[in-house]
Protein backbone atom coordinates (compact mmCIF):
# COMPACT_ATOMS: atom_id res chain seq x y z
CA UNK A 1 0.00 0.00 0.00
CA UNK A 2 1.27 3.41 -0.60
CA UNK A 3 0.94 5.46 2.89
CA UNK A 4 1.27 9.04 3.35
CA UNK A 5 2.41 10.14 6.71
CA UNK A 6 1.43 13.91 8.36
CA UNK A 7 3.61 14.99 11.37
CA UNK A 8 4.10 17.81 12.63
CA UNK A 9 7.74 19.42 14.14
CA UNK A 10 6.94 20.56 18.10
CA UNK A 11 8.94 21.71 21.09
CA UNK A 12 10.88 18.97 22.93
CA UNK A 13 8.21 18.27 25.86
CA UNK A 14 11.14 19.42 28.82
CA UNK A 15 11.49 22.80 26.57
CA UNK A 16 11.29 25.65 29.05
CA UNK A 17 8.84 28.17 27.12
CA UNK A 18 8.67 31.96 26.89
CA UNK A 19 6.42 33.80 25.52
CA UNK A 20 7.11 36.14 22.55
CA UNK A 21 7.57 39.70 22.39
CA UNK A 22 4.58 40.12 20.11
CA UNK A 23 2.46 37.80 22.55
CA UNK A 24 1.10 35.59 19.94
CA UNK A 25 3.38 32.72 20.34
CA UNK A 26 6.08 31.41 21.93
CA UNK A 27 9.79 32.71 21.47
CA UNK A 28 11.18 29.46 19.58
CA UNK A 29 14.86 30.65 19.53
CA UNK A 30 17.09 28.14 21.25
CA UNK A 31 14.39 25.81 21.29
CA UNK A 32 14.72 22.02 20.73
CA UNK A 33 12.26 20.56 18.36
CA UNK A 34 11.21 17.09 17.95
CA UNK A 35 8.95 15.15 15.80
CA UNK A 36 5.31 15.13 17.63
CA UNK A 37 4.85 12.26 19.71
CA UNK A 38 1.70 10.45 18.40
CA UNK A 39 3.20 11.34 14.70
CA UNK A 40 5.54 9.11 15.70
CA UNK A 41 3.49 6.59 16.52
CA UNK A 42 1.60 7.33 12.98
CA UNK A 43 4.87 6.79 11.34
CA UNK A 44 5.70 3.40 12.65
CA UNK A 45 2.33 2.13 11.78
CA UNK A 46 2.36 3.25 8.59
CA UNK A 47 5.98 1.57 7.85
CA UNK A 48 4.45 -1.69 10.08
CA UNK A 49 1.56 -1.39 6.95
CA UNK A 50 4.09 -0.85 4.36
CA UNK A 51 6.45 -3.85 4.81
CA UNK A 52 3.58 -6.21 5.06
CA UNK A 53 2.14 -5.18 2.05
CA UNK A 54 5.03 -3.91 0.15
CA UNK A 55 4.10 -0.65 0.21
CA UNK A 56 6.05 2.07 0.85
CA UNK A 57 5.41 5.49 3.17
CA UNK A 58 5.78 9.12 1.94
CA UNK A 59 5.86 11.75 4.89
CA UNK A 60 4.28 15.42 4.70
CA UNK A 61 5.10 18.42 6.80
CA UNK A 62 4.13 21.88 7.11
CA UNK A 63 6.39 24.18 8.24
CA UNK A 64 9.13 26.62 8.52
CA UNK A 65 12.65 25.46 7.15
CA UNK A 66 13.39 23.55 10.61
CA UNK A 67 10.67 21.01 9.39
CA UNK A 68 12.90 19.40 7.33
CA UNK A 69 15.11 17.86 10.06
CA UNK A 70 12.11 16.07 10.91
CA UNK A 71 11.66 14.95 7.58
CA UNK A 72 14.88 13.25 7.77
CA UNK A 73 14.11 11.77 10.56
CA UNK A 74 11.04 10.17 9.62
CA UNK A 75 13.30 8.98 6.20
CA UNK A 76 16.12 7.76 8.58
CA UNK A 77 13.37 5.45 10.03
CA UNK A 78 11.80 3.68 6.82
CA UNK A 79 9.69 6.72 4.92
CA UNK A 80 11.28 6.60 1.29
CA UNK A 81 10.67 10.26 0.54
CA UNK A 82 9.20 13.76 2.04
CA UNK A 83 6.97 16.50 1.03
CA UNK A 84 7.86 19.78 2.91
CA UNK A 85 5.03 22.52 2.94
CA UNK A 86 7.53 24.68 3.31
CA UNK A 87 6.18 28.23 1.56
CA UNK A 88 5.69 31.33 3.87
CA UNK A 89 2.33 31.46 3.18
CA UNK A 90 1.35 28.39 4.98
CA UNK A 91 2.06 29.80 7.85
CA UNK A 92 -0.03 30.85 10.40
CA UNK A 93 -2.97 28.56 9.00
CA UNK A 94 -5.99 27.42 11.45
CA UNK A 95 -6.90 23.45 11.70
CA UNK A 96 -9.00 24.08 8.57
CA UNK A 97 -6.58 25.54 6.52
CA UNK A 98 -3.44 23.32 7.07
CA UNK A 99 -6.45 20.87 6.46
CA UNK A 100 -6.67 22.07 3.36
CA UNK A 101 -3.30 22.34 2.56
CA UNK A 102 -2.40 18.91 3.10
CA UNK A 103 -4.98 17.47 1.86
CA UNK A 104 -4.19 19.52 -1.82
CA UNK A 105 -0.65 17.60 -1.22
CA UNK A 106 -1.71 14.11 -0.69
CA UNK A 107 -4.79 14.22 -3.37
CA UNK A 108 -3.67 13.29 -6.44
CA UNK A 109 -1.01 11.04 -5.04
CA UNK A 110 -2.28 7.63 -5.57
CA UNK A 111 -2.32 7.26 -1.76
CA UNK A 112 -4.55 4.13 -0.24
CA UNK A 113 -4.08 5.21 2.87
CA UNK A 114 -3.32 8.40 5.38
CA UNK A 115 -1.41 8.20 8.92
CA UNK A 116 -1.69 11.03 11.15
CA UNK A 117 -0.69 11.71 14.88
CA UNK A 118 -4.17 12.17 16.67
CA UNK A 119 -3.43 15.69 17.91
CA UNK A 120 -0.45 17.61 19.08
CA UNK A 121 1.28 18.52 21.28
CA UNK A 122 1.51 22.05 21.15
CA UNK A 123 -2.07 23.49 19.48
CA UNK A 124 -4.15 20.09 20.62
CA UNK A 125 -6.47 20.68 18.18
CA UNK A 126 -6.96 17.49 17.47
CA UNK A 127 -8.55 17.96 14.14
CA UNK A 128 -5.87 18.32 11.41
CA UNK A 129 -6.32 14.71 10.46
CA UNK A 130 -10.49 14.59 10.41
CA UNK A 131 -10.34 17.90 8.55
CA UNK A 132 -8.04 16.10 6.08
CA UNK A 133 -10.22 13.53 5.50
CA UNK A 134 -13.54 16.25 5.27
CA UNK A 135 -10.96 17.75 1.99
CA UNK A 136 -10.72 14.22 1.07
CA UNK A 137 -14.23 12.88 1.17
CA UNK A 138 -12.50 9.58 3.00
CA UNK A 139 -13.66 8.57 6.25
CA UNK A 140 -11.46 8.52 9.03
CA UNK A 141 -10.82 7.68 12.66
CA UNK A 142 -9.73 9.76 15.78
CA UNK A 143 -7.63 7.92 18.33
CA UNK A 144 -6.74 4.68 16.51
CA UNK A 145 -5.09 2.05 19.11
CA UNK A 146 -4.98 -0.63 16.32
CA UNK A 147 -5.10 -1.49 12.67
CA UNK A 148 -5.23 -4.49 10.68
CA UNK A 149 -5.65 -4.21 6.72
CA UNK A 150 -8.14 -6.10 5.19
CA UNK A 151 -9.67 -7.80 1.90
CA UNK A 152 -6.12 -6.96 0.14
CA UNK A 153 -6.20 -3.36 0.93
CA UNK A 154 -10.47 -2.43 0.48
CA UNK A 155 -11.46 -1.98 3.97
CA UNK A 156 -9.47 -1.86 7.72
CA UNK A 157 -10.43 -3.24 10.86
CA UNK A 158 -9.80 -0.67 13.41
CA UNK A 159 -9.63 -0.12 17.37
CA UNK A 160 -10.40 3.24 18.39
CA UNK A 161 -10.00 4.73 22.18
CA UNK A 162 -13.48 5.31 24.01
CA UNK A 163 -13.14 7.10 27.55
CA UNK A 164 -12.39 4.93 30.34
CA UNK A 165 -10.71 2.11 29.31
CA UNK A 166 -12.76 1.04 26.49
CA UNK A 167 -12.28 0.34 22.97
CA UNK A 168 -14.86 0.13 19.93
CA UNK A 169 -13.83 -2.04 17.17
CA UNK A 170 -15.34 -0.71 13.81
CA UNK A 171 -14.19 -1.48 10.19
CA UNK A 172 -14.41 0.97 7.05
CA UNK A 173 -13.20 0.98 3.79
CA UNK A 174 -10.43 2.49 2.60
CA UNK A 175 -8.94 4.80 1.71
CA UNK A 176 -8.94 6.35 4.65
CA UNK A 177 -7.39 8.74 6.95
CA UNK A 178 -6.33 6.62 10.23
CA UNK A 179 -5.60 9.61 13.58
CA UNK A 180 -3.20 7.34 15.42
CA UNK A 181 -3.38 7.35 19.58
CA UNK A 182 0.14 7.40 21.42
CA UNK A 183 1.04 3.66 23.08
CA UNK A 184 -0.24 1.33 19.82
CA UNK A 185 2.71 0.29 19.06
CA UNK A 186 6.70 0.38 19.58
CA UNK A 187 8.59 3.41 17.73
CA UNK A 188 11.79 2.14 16.07
CA UNK A 189 15.08 3.78 16.15
CA UNK A 190 16.87 4.59 13.29
CA UNK A 191 19.69 2.72 12.08
CA UNK A 192 23.27 3.85 10.81
CA UNK A 193 22.28 2.61 7.79
CA UNK A 194 18.90 4.50 7.73
CA UNK A 195 20.98 7.50 8.50
CA UNK A 196 23.09 7.09 6.04
CA UNK A 197 20.21 6.34 3.54
CA UNK A 198 18.55 9.35 4.38
CA UNK A 199 20.78 11.06 3.37
CA UNK A 200 20.09 10.58 -0.22
CA UNK A 201 16.79 10.35 -0.17
CA UNK A 202 14.26 13.65 -1.44
CA UNK A 203 12.67 15.95 0.32
CA UNK A 204 10.12 18.05 -2.06
CA UNK A 205 9.31 21.34 -1.24
CA UNK A 206 6.02 22.49 -2.23
CA UNK A 207 4.47 26.22 -2.41
CA UNK A 208 0.81 26.91 -2.73
CA UNK A 209 0.95 27.46 -6.47
CA UNK A 210 2.49 23.72 -6.94
CA UNK A 211 -0.83 22.84 -5.36
CA UNK A 212 -3.34 24.41 -7.07
CA UNK A 213 -4.05 26.32 -4.70
CA UNK A 214 -4.40 30.18 -4.11
CA UNK A 215 -2.17 31.50 -1.33
CA UNK A 216 -5.37 33.50 -0.43
CA UNK A 217 -6.81 29.54 1.18
CA UNK A 218 -4.20 28.73 3.50
CA UNK A 219 -1.87 29.79 5.74
CA UNK A 220 -3.11 33.08 8.17
CA UNK A 221 -4.99 35.02 5.15
CA UNK A 222 -6.97 31.07 4.53
CA UNK A 223 -7.63 30.95 8.16
CA UNK A 224 -10.40 32.52 10.52
CA UNK A 225 -9.14 31.56 13.76
CA UNK A 226 -6.40 34.46 15.26
CA UNK A 227 -4.20 33.79 18.02
CA UNK A 228 -4.80 37.20 20.14
CA UNK A 229 -2.60 36.29 22.80
CA UNK A 230 -0.53 33.48 24.38
CA UNK A 231 0.12 33.81 28.46
CA UNK A 232 0.92 31.79 31.25
CA UNK A 233 -2.00 30.45 33.31
CA UNK A 234 -2.49 32.82 36.40
CA UNK A 235 -2.27 30.76 39.18
CA UNK A 236 -5.15 29.98 40.99
CA UNK A 237 -3.68 30.25 44.76
CA UNK A 238 -2.19 26.40 44.47
CA UNK A 239 -0.15 24.30 45.99
CA UNK A 240 1.91 25.38 49.37
CA UNK A 241 5.18 25.03 48.30
CA UNK A 242 8.09 23.40 50.49
CA UNK A 243 11.48 24.76 50.39
CA UNK A 244 15.03 23.65 50.97
CA UNK A 245 17.21 20.96 50.40
CA UNK A 246 15.26 17.46 49.91
CA UNK A 247 15.66 15.93 53.12
CA UNK A 248 14.26 18.74 54.49
CA UNK A 249 11.57 18.88 52.20
CA UNK A 250 10.78 15.46 52.77
CA UNK A 251 10.49 16.16 56.85
CA UNK A 252 8.56 19.17 56.41
CA UNK A 253 6.19 17.33 53.52
CA UNK A 254 5.75 14.11 56.14
CA UNK A 255 4.99 16.69 58.97
CA UNK A 256 2.41 18.50 56.77
CA UNK A 257 0.49 15.55 55.73
CA UNK A 258 0.47 14.34 59.14
CA UNK A 259 -0.75 17.04 61.55
CA UNK A 260 -2.45 19.06 59.15
CA UNK A 261 -3.84 17.09 56.28
CA UNK A 262 -3.85 14.02 58.12
CA UNK A 263 -3.41 11.58 55.71
CA UNK A 264 -0.63 9.89 57.23
CA UNK B 1 -27.01 39.22 13.95
CA UNK B 2 -28.48 37.73 17.45
CA UNK B 3 -26.43 34.16 18.73
CA UNK B 4 -28.30 31.07 18.07
CA UNK B 5 -26.49 28.62 19.88
CA UNK B 6 -26.75 25.13 19.31
CA UNK B 7 -25.62 22.13 22.55
CA UNK B 8 -25.03 19.40 20.40
CA UNK B 9 -25.75 16.48 23.14
CA UNK B 10 -23.86 13.18 23.99
CA UNK B 11 -25.92 10.28 25.21
CA UNK B 12 -25.58 6.52 26.09
CA UNK B 13 -28.03 4.32 28.01
CA UNK B 14 -31.16 7.27 28.00
CA UNK B 15 -28.27 9.84 29.84
CA UNK B 16 -26.65 12.51 29.07
CA UNK B 17 -22.62 12.45 28.90
CA UNK B 18 -20.97 14.28 32.23
CA UNK B 19 -19.75 16.59 29.14
CA UNK B 20 -22.53 17.41 28.03
CA UNK B 21 -24.10 18.60 30.79
CA UNK B 22 -21.01 21.11 31.09
CA UNK B 23 -21.47 22.00 27.60
CA UNK B 24 -25.17 23.22 28.12
CA UNK B 25 -24.50 25.71 30.98
CA UNK B 26 -21.53 26.95 28.30
CA UNK B 27 -24.04 27.22 25.87
CA UNK B 28 -26.36 28.84 28.04
CA UNK B 29 -23.83 31.42 28.93
CA UNK B 30 -22.66 31.89 25.86
CA UNK B 31 -26.12 32.21 24.48
CA UNK B 32 -26.49 35.30 27.67
CA UNK B 33 -22.58 37.01 26.79
CA UNK B 34 -23.75 37.08 22.70
CA UNK B 35 -27.57 37.97 23.11
CA UNK B 36 -29.16 34.84 21.74
CA UNK B 37 -30.53 31.83 22.41
CA UNK B 38 -29.78 28.17 23.50
CA UNK B 39 -31.10 25.35 21.79
CA UNK B 40 -30.19 21.45 22.58
CA UNK B 41 -29.63 18.94 19.11
CA UNK B 42 -30.05 15.27 20.04
CA UNK B 43 -29.24 12.76 17.66
CA UNK B 44 -29.93 9.07 17.79
CA UNK B 45 -32.49 6.47 18.41
CA UNK B 46 -34.78 5.38 21.40
CA UNK B 47 -33.54 8.66 22.26
CA UNK B 48 -36.41 10.39 24.32
CA UNK B 49 -35.16 9.79 27.94
CA UNK B 50 -32.37 12.28 26.94
CA UNK B 51 -35.15 14.51 25.28
CA UNK B 52 -37.18 14.84 28.34
CA UNK B 53 -34.07 15.65 30.40
CA UNK B 54 -33.41 18.43 27.89
CA UNK B 55 -36.59 19.65 27.97
CA UNK B 56 -36.87 20.70 31.84
CA UNK B 57 -33.60 23.33 30.95
CA UNK B 58 -33.81 27.17 30.14
CA UNK B 59 -33.61 26.53 26.44
CA UNK B 60 -35.35 28.09 23.02
CA UNK B 61 -36.15 24.38 21.88
CA UNK B 62 -34.60 20.40 21.92
CA UNK B 63 -34.01 19.66 18.22
CA UNK B 64 -34.48 16.09 17.50
CA UNK B 65 -32.57 13.65 15.12
CA UNK B 66 -34.43 10.32 15.02
CA UNK B 67 -33.50 7.36 12.79
CA UNK B 68 -32.19 3.90 13.26
CA UNK B 69 -28.97 4.54 11.08
CA UNK B 70 -27.95 7.24 14.18
CA UNK B 71 -28.55 4.11 16.96
CA UNK B 72 -24.40 4.11 17.08
CA UNK B 73 -22.22 6.64 16.31
CA UNK B 74 -20.15 7.32 13.49
CA UNK B 75 -19.00 10.64 11.66
CA UNK B 76 -20.70 10.24 8.27
CA UNK B 77 -24.11 9.87 9.96
CA UNK B 78 -24.10 12.23 12.63
CA UNK B 79 -22.15 14.73 10.31
CA UNK B 80 -24.75 14.19 7.28
CA UNK B 81 -27.42 15.38 9.50
CA UNK B 82 -26.13 18.17 11.50
CA UNK B 83 -24.41 19.60 8.31
CA UNK B 84 -28.31 19.43 6.57
CA UNK B 85 -29.54 21.27 9.54
CA UNK B 86 -27.17 23.72 9.69
CA UNK B 87 -27.75 25.04 6.34
CA UNK B 88 -31.35 25.07 7.21
CA UNK B 89 -31.39 26.87 10.28
CA UNK B 90 -28.32 29.13 10.23
CA UNK B 91 -26.97 28.33 14.07
CA UNK B 92 -24.15 31.30 15.28
CA UNK B 93 -22.52 28.12 17.38
CA UNK B 94 -22.12 24.94 17.51
CA UNK B 95 -21.02 23.71 21.32
CA UNK B 96 -19.85 20.73 22.58
CA UNK B 97 -18.31 18.85 25.29
CA UNK B 98 -14.42 17.80 24.15
CA UNK B 99 -14.77 13.92 24.87
CA UNK B 100 -13.58 11.29 22.78
CA UNK B 101 -17.05 11.25 20.39
CA UNK B 102 -17.11 14.48 19.63
CA UNK B 103 -13.98 15.23 18.75
CA UNK B 104 -13.78 12.87 16.23
CA UNK B 105 -16.61 14.52 14.26
CA UNK B 106 -17.22 17.94 15.35
CA UNK B 107 -13.84 19.48 13.29
CA UNK B 108 -14.96 17.86 10.73
CA UNK B 109 -18.30 18.74 10.75
CA UNK B 110 -17.15 23.04 10.84
CA UNK B 111 -14.95 22.31 7.75
CA UNK B 112 -17.98 20.56 5.61
CA UNK B 113 -20.59 23.39 6.79
CA UNK B 114 -17.89 26.22 5.64
CA UNK B 115 -17.59 27.60 9.55
CA UNK B 116 -14.89 27.62 12.05
CA UNK B 117 -13.20 25.27 14.70
CA UNK B 118 -12.21 26.45 18.19
CA UNK B 119 -11.15 23.62 20.41
CA UNK B 120 -11.33 22.60 24.28
CA UNK B 121 -12.28 25.78 25.49
CA UNK B 122 -11.91 26.67 28.82
CA UNK B 123 -13.63 30.06 28.85
CA UNK B 124 -14.77 33.01 26.85
CA UNK B 125 -15.50 37.07 26.81
CA UNK B 126 -17.55 39.58 25.76
CA UNK B 127 -15.57 42.42 25.37
CA UNK B 128 -13.60 45.33 23.42
CA UNK B 129 -12.12 42.60 21.49
CA UNK B 130 -15.23 40.67 20.09
CA UNK B 131 -16.02 37.37 21.51
CA UNK B 132 -12.78 36.06 22.78
CA UNK B 133 -12.05 32.11 23.77
CA UNK B 134 -9.52 30.60 25.88
CA UNK B 135 -8.32 27.45 25.77
CA UNK B 136 -4.97 25.47 27.21
CA UNK B 137 -2.11 25.15 24.64
CA UNK B 138 1.26 23.17 25.59
CA UNK B 139 -0.48 20.29 28.05
CA UNK B 140 -1.70 22.93 29.94
CA UNK B 141 1.45 25.01 30.59
CA UNK B 142 0.41 27.91 28.55
CA UNK B 143 -3.15 29.40 27.08
CA UNK B 144 -3.86 31.33 24.25
CA UNK B 145 -7.02 33.70 23.76
CA UNK B 146 -8.25 33.24 20.26
CA UNK B 147 -11.08 35.28 18.18
CA UNK B 148 -12.70 33.78 15.02
CA UNK B 149 -13.89 36.15 12.42
CA UNK B 150 -15.77 35.27 8.92
CA UNK B 151 -19.01 33.32 8.70
CA UNK B 152 -20.91 31.14 10.68
CA UNK B 153 -21.12 28.96 12.69
CA UNK B 154 -18.20 28.59 15.26
CA UNK B 155 -17.83 25.30 16.05
CA UNK B 156 -16.25 25.05 19.32
CA UNK B 157 -15.69 22.32 22.33
CA UNK B 158 -15.44 22.98 26.09
CA UNK B 159 -12.70 21.15 28.18
CA UNK B 160 -14.04 18.47 31.09
CA UNK B 161 -15.02 20.51 34.14
CA UNK B 162 -14.62 24.14 32.62
CA UNK B 163 -18.19 24.63 33.38
CA UNK B 164 -19.99 23.08 36.30
CA UNK B 165 -23.19 21.34 35.38
CA UNK B 166 -24.30 22.58 38.38
CA UNK B 167 -24.97 25.81 36.95
CA UNK B 168 -27.25 24.96 34.37
CA UNK B 169 -30.23 27.14 34.53
CA UNK B 170 -33.53 25.30 34.47
CA UNK B 171 -37.00 26.00 32.79
CA UNK B 172 -38.61 24.37 29.84
CA UNK B 173 -38.24 23.42 26.30
CA UNK B 174 -40.40 23.00 23.27
CA UNK B 175 -39.37 19.27 21.32
CA UNK B 176 -39.08 19.89 17.65
CA UNK B 177 -38.15 17.18 14.88
CA UNK B 178 -34.76 17.62 12.24
CA UNK B 179 -34.78 16.21 9.50
CA UNK B 180 -32.48 12.83 9.65
CA UNK B 181 -32.70 11.60 5.99
CA UNK B 182 -28.77 12.77 5.45
CA UNK B 183 -27.73 9.66 8.33
CA UNK B 184 -25.40 7.63 6.07
CA UNK B 185 -22.99 5.93 8.21
CA UNK B 186 -19.25 5.52 7.27
CA UNK B 187 -18.20 2.30 9.58
CA UNK B 188 -19.34 -0.77 10.54
CA UNK B 189 -19.61 -1.01 14.83
CA UNK B 190 -18.09 -4.60 15.52
CA UNK B 191 -18.00 -4.28 19.19
CA UNK B 192 -16.45 -2.67 22.23
CA UNK B 193 -14.28 -4.86 24.24
CA UNK B 194 -12.08 -3.39 27.23
CA UNK B 195 -8.55 -2.05 26.70
CA UNK B 196 -6.45 -4.15 29.47
CA UNK B 197 -7.42 -7.90 30.34
CA UNK B 198 -5.99 -8.36 33.60
CA UNK B 199 -7.07 -5.44 36.12
CA UNK B 200 -5.56 -3.34 39.06
CA UNK B 201 -8.44 -1.40 40.49
CA UNK B 202 -6.65 1.20 41.61
CA UNK B 203 -9.80 2.80 42.66
CA UNK B 204 -10.18 0.69 45.88
CA UNK B 205 -6.27 2.66 47.25
CA UNK B 206 -6.48 4.81 49.69
CA UNK B 207 -3.00 6.58 48.68
CA UNK B 208 -1.85 6.73 44.76
CA UNK B 209 1.53 6.93 43.94
CA UNK B 210 1.25 8.25 40.54
CA UNK B 211 4.72 8.21 38.20
CA UNK B 212 4.96 10.39 35.28
CA UNK B 213 7.77 10.52 32.15
CA UNK B 214 9.61 12.64 34.36
CA UNK B 215 11.15 9.46 35.84
CA UNK B 216 13.47 9.52 33.22
CA UNK B 217 14.45 5.97 33.04
CA UNK B 218 12.58 2.93 33.68
CA UNK B 219 15.24 1.48 35.55
CA UNK B 220 14.74 3.82 37.81
CA UNK B 221 11.26 2.30 39.22
CA UNK B 222 13.09 1.28 42.17
CA UNK B 223 12.40 4.40 44.11
CA UNK B 224 8.55 4.89 43.38
CA UNK B 225 8.03 1.22 44.21
CA UNK B 226 9.93 1.88 47.38
CA UNK B 227 7.78 5.22 48.36
CA UNK B 228 4.44 3.19 47.63
CA UNK B 229 5.82 0.25 49.83
CA UNK B 230 6.55 2.55 52.81
CA UNK B 231 3.26 4.47 52.14
CA UNK B 232 0.90 1.47 51.78
CA UNK B 233 0.18 2.71 48.63
CA UNK B 234 -0.71 1.31 44.67
CA UNK B 235 1.49 2.64 41.97
CA UNK B 236 -0.35 4.52 39.25
CA UNK B 237 0.83 6.31 36.21
CA UNK B 238 0.57 9.02 33.56
CA UNK B 239 0.04 7.57 30.00
CA UNK B 240 3.39 8.42 28.36
CA UNK B 241 4.49 5.58 31.28
CA UNK B 242 2.20 3.23 29.86
CA UNK B 243 2.71 3.86 26.00
CA UNK B 244 6.75 3.59 26.75
CA UNK B 245 6.16 -0.01 28.31
CA UNK B 246 7.89 1.10 31.56
CA UNK B 247 4.30 -0.40 33.54
CA UNK B 248 1.42 -1.86 32.46
CA UNK B 249 -1.38 -0.02 30.50
CA UNK B 250 -4.16 -1.36 33.95
CA UNK B 251 -1.71 1.66 35.79
CA UNK B 252 -2.92 4.46 33.95
CA UNK B 253 -4.89 7.43 35.64
CA UNK B 254 -6.56 9.54 33.35
CA UNK B 255 -9.17 10.06 30.90
CA UNK B 256 -8.49 6.97 28.93
CA UNK B 257 -7.46 4.86 32.61
CA UNK B 258 -8.83 4.82 35.57
CA UNK B 259 -10.21 7.73 37.56
CA UNK B 260 -9.48 7.82 41.26
CA UNK B 261 -9.95 9.71 44.15
CA UNK B 262 -7.69 8.35 47.03
CA UNK B 263 -7.17 10.26 50.22
CA UNK B 264 -3.58 11.21 49.21
CA UNK B 265 -2.71 11.45 45.86
CA UNK B 266 1.99 12.20 44.99
CA UNK B 267 2.05 13.23 41.62
CA UNK B 268 6.19 12.49 40.78
CA UNK B 269 7.48 13.65 37.31
CA UNK B 270 3.76 14.07 36.25
CA UNK B 271 3.30 17.82 34.19
CA UNK B 272 -0.66 18.01 35.12
CA UNK B 273 -1.98 17.98 31.69
CA UNK B 274 -6.20 17.90 31.57
CA UNK B 275 -6.01 14.24 30.43
CA UNK B 276 -4.50 13.29 33.50
CA UNK B 277 -6.41 16.13 36.16
CA UNK B 278 -9.41 14.49 35.38
CA UNK B 279 -9.01 11.24 36.33
CA UNK B 280 -7.22 12.62 39.61
CA UNK B 281 -8.42 15.55 40.47
CA UNK B 282 -10.90 14.31 43.02
CA UNK B 283 -8.00 12.87 45.78
CA UNK B 284 -7.89 14.40 49.42
CA UNK B 285 -4.87 15.94 49.33
CA UNK B 286 -2.27 16.25 46.15
CA UNK B 287 1.28 16.30 46.33
CA UNK B 288 3.39 17.23 43.50
CA UNK B 289 6.86 16.64 43.06
CA UNK B 290 8.42 18.30 39.81
CA UNK B 291 11.38 20.37 38.83
CA UNK B 292 9.72 22.53 36.70
CA UNK B 293 7.90 25.30 39.07
CA UNK B 294 5.59 26.39 35.87
CA UNK B 295 4.29 22.57 35.74
CA UNK B 296 0.33 22.81 35.78
CA UNK B 297 0.04 20.20 38.48
CA UNK B 298 1.07 22.56 41.33
CA UNK B 299 -2.23 24.69 40.15
CA UNK B 300 -4.27 21.90 41.73
CA UNK B 301 -1.75 20.23 44.19
CA UNK B 302 -2.26 21.12 47.54
CA UNK B 303 1.73 20.72 48.87
CA UNK B 304 4.89 20.95 46.12
CA UNK B 305 8.17 20.60 45.92
CA UNK B 306 9.73 21.69 43.49
CA UNK B 307 13.43 19.85 42.70
CA UNK B 308 14.80 16.38 40.92
CA UNK B 309 12.43 13.39 41.73
CA UNK B 310 15.25 11.16 42.00
CA UNK B 311 16.90 13.08 45.00
CA UNK B 312 13.56 13.91 47.01
CA UNK B 313 11.71 10.76 46.75
CA UNK B 314 14.64 8.37 47.98
CA UNK B 315 14.63 11.36 51.14
CA UNK B 316 10.90 11.20 51.42
CA UNK B 317 10.92 7.45 51.61
CA UNK B 318 12.97 7.57 54.29
CA UNK B 319 10.89 10.52 55.91
CA UNK B 320 7.84 8.18 55.93
CA UNK B 321 9.91 5.45 57.17
CA UNK B 322 11.14 7.32 59.78
CA UNK B 323 7.87 8.75 60.77
CA UNK B 324 6.13 5.58 60.79
CA UNK B 325 9.02 3.47 63.41
CA UNK B 326 8.26 6.63 64.94
CA UNK B 327 4.17 6.50 66.26
C1 LIG C 1 -6.99 11.67 23.76
C2 LIG C 1 -5.89 11.68 24.77
C3 LIG C 1 -6.02 10.90 25.89
C4 LIG C 1 -5.05 10.91 26.89
N1 LIG C 1 -5.25 10.16 27.99
C5 LIG C 1 -4.37 10.26 29.02
C6 LIG C 1 -4.58 9.57 30.25
O1 LIG C 1 -5.55 8.81 30.42
N2 LIG C 1 -3.67 9.73 31.24
C7 LIG C 1 -2.58 10.56 31.11
O2 LIG C 1 -1.80 10.69 32.07
N3 LIG C 1 -2.35 11.21 29.96
C8 LIG C 1 -3.22 11.07 28.90
N4 LIG C 1 -2.95 11.74 27.73
C9 LIG C 1 -1.65 12.40 27.55
C10 LIG C 1 -1.57 13.77 28.18
O3 LIG C 1 -2.03 14.73 27.27
C11 LIG C 1 -0.10 14.11 28.55
O4 LIG C 1 0.70 13.99 27.41
C12 LIG C 1 0.45 13.22 29.63
O5 LIG C 1 -0.43 13.18 30.75
C13 LIG C 1 1.81 13.73 30.07
O6 LIG C 1 2.40 12.80 30.94
P1 LIG C 1 3.56 13.24 31.92
O7 LIG C 1 3.06 14.31 32.79
O8 LIG C 1 4.08 12.01 32.58
O9 LIG C 1 4.69 13.72 30.93
P2 LIG C 1 5.22 15.19 30.60
O10 LIG C 1 4.11 16.09 30.24
O11 LIG C 1 6.34 15.02 29.66
O12 LIG C 1 5.75 15.71 32.00
C14 LIG C 1 6.87 15.21 32.64
C15 LIG C 1 7.09 16.09 33.85
O13 LIG C 1 8.19 15.59 34.60
C16 LIG C 1 8.96 16.67 35.06
N5 LIG C 1 10.32 16.18 35.28
C17 LIG C 1 11.21 15.78 34.35
N6 LIG C 1 12.33 15.35 34.94
C18 LIG C 1 12.16 15.49 36.27
C19 LIG C 1 12.97 15.24 37.42
N7 LIG C 1 14.20 14.72 37.31
N8 LIG C 1 12.46 15.52 38.64
C20 LIG C 1 11.22 16.03 38.77
N9 LIG C 1 10.41 16.28 37.72
C21 LIG C 1 10.87 16.02 36.49
C22 LIG C 1 8.86 17.72 33.99
O14 LIG C 1 9.09 19.00 34.51
C23 LIG C 1 7.42 17.53 33.50
O15 LIG C 1 6.53 18.39 34.18
C24 LIG C 1 -3.91 11.71 26.72
C25 LIG C 1 -3.76 12.48 25.57
C26 LIG C 1 -4.74 12.47 24.60
C27 LIG C 1 -4.57 13.30 23.39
Amino acid sequence: MKIAVCIKQVPDSEARLRVAADRRWIDEEDLRFVVNESDEYALEEALQIAEHTDGEVVVFSLGPERVREALRKCLALGASRAVHLADEAFAGGDAIATGRALAAAIQNGGFDLVVTGSQSDDVGFGATGSILAGHLDWPHVWLVMGVEIEEGGASAKVTREMESGMNEVIRLRLPAVLEIQAGLNKPRYASLKGIMQAKRKEIATVAPSDLGLDPSVVGAAGSRVETLSVAFPESSGGAEMIEGDAATAAGVLVERLRKEARVL
Amino acid sequence: MPGKIWIVVQHRDGKLHRMSREAVVAGQKLAAAVGGTAQAVVLGHGVEPVVEALTHYELDAVLVAEAEALVDYTPGAYIGVLAAAVAERSPTHLVFGHSYQNVDYMARLAQAVGGSLVSEVVGFEQGDEGLVWRRPIFGGKLQSRLRVSGPAPVVVSVQSGAFSADEAVAGSAERQSLDSAAAVPDREILGVEEVSGEHVDLTAAEIVVAVGRGLGDPQKMGIIEDLAAALGAEIGASRPVIDSGWLPRDRQIGSSGQTVAPKLYLAVGVSGAIQHLVGMKGAGTIVAINKDAGAPIFAIADYGIVGDLHEIVPALTAAVREAKAGS
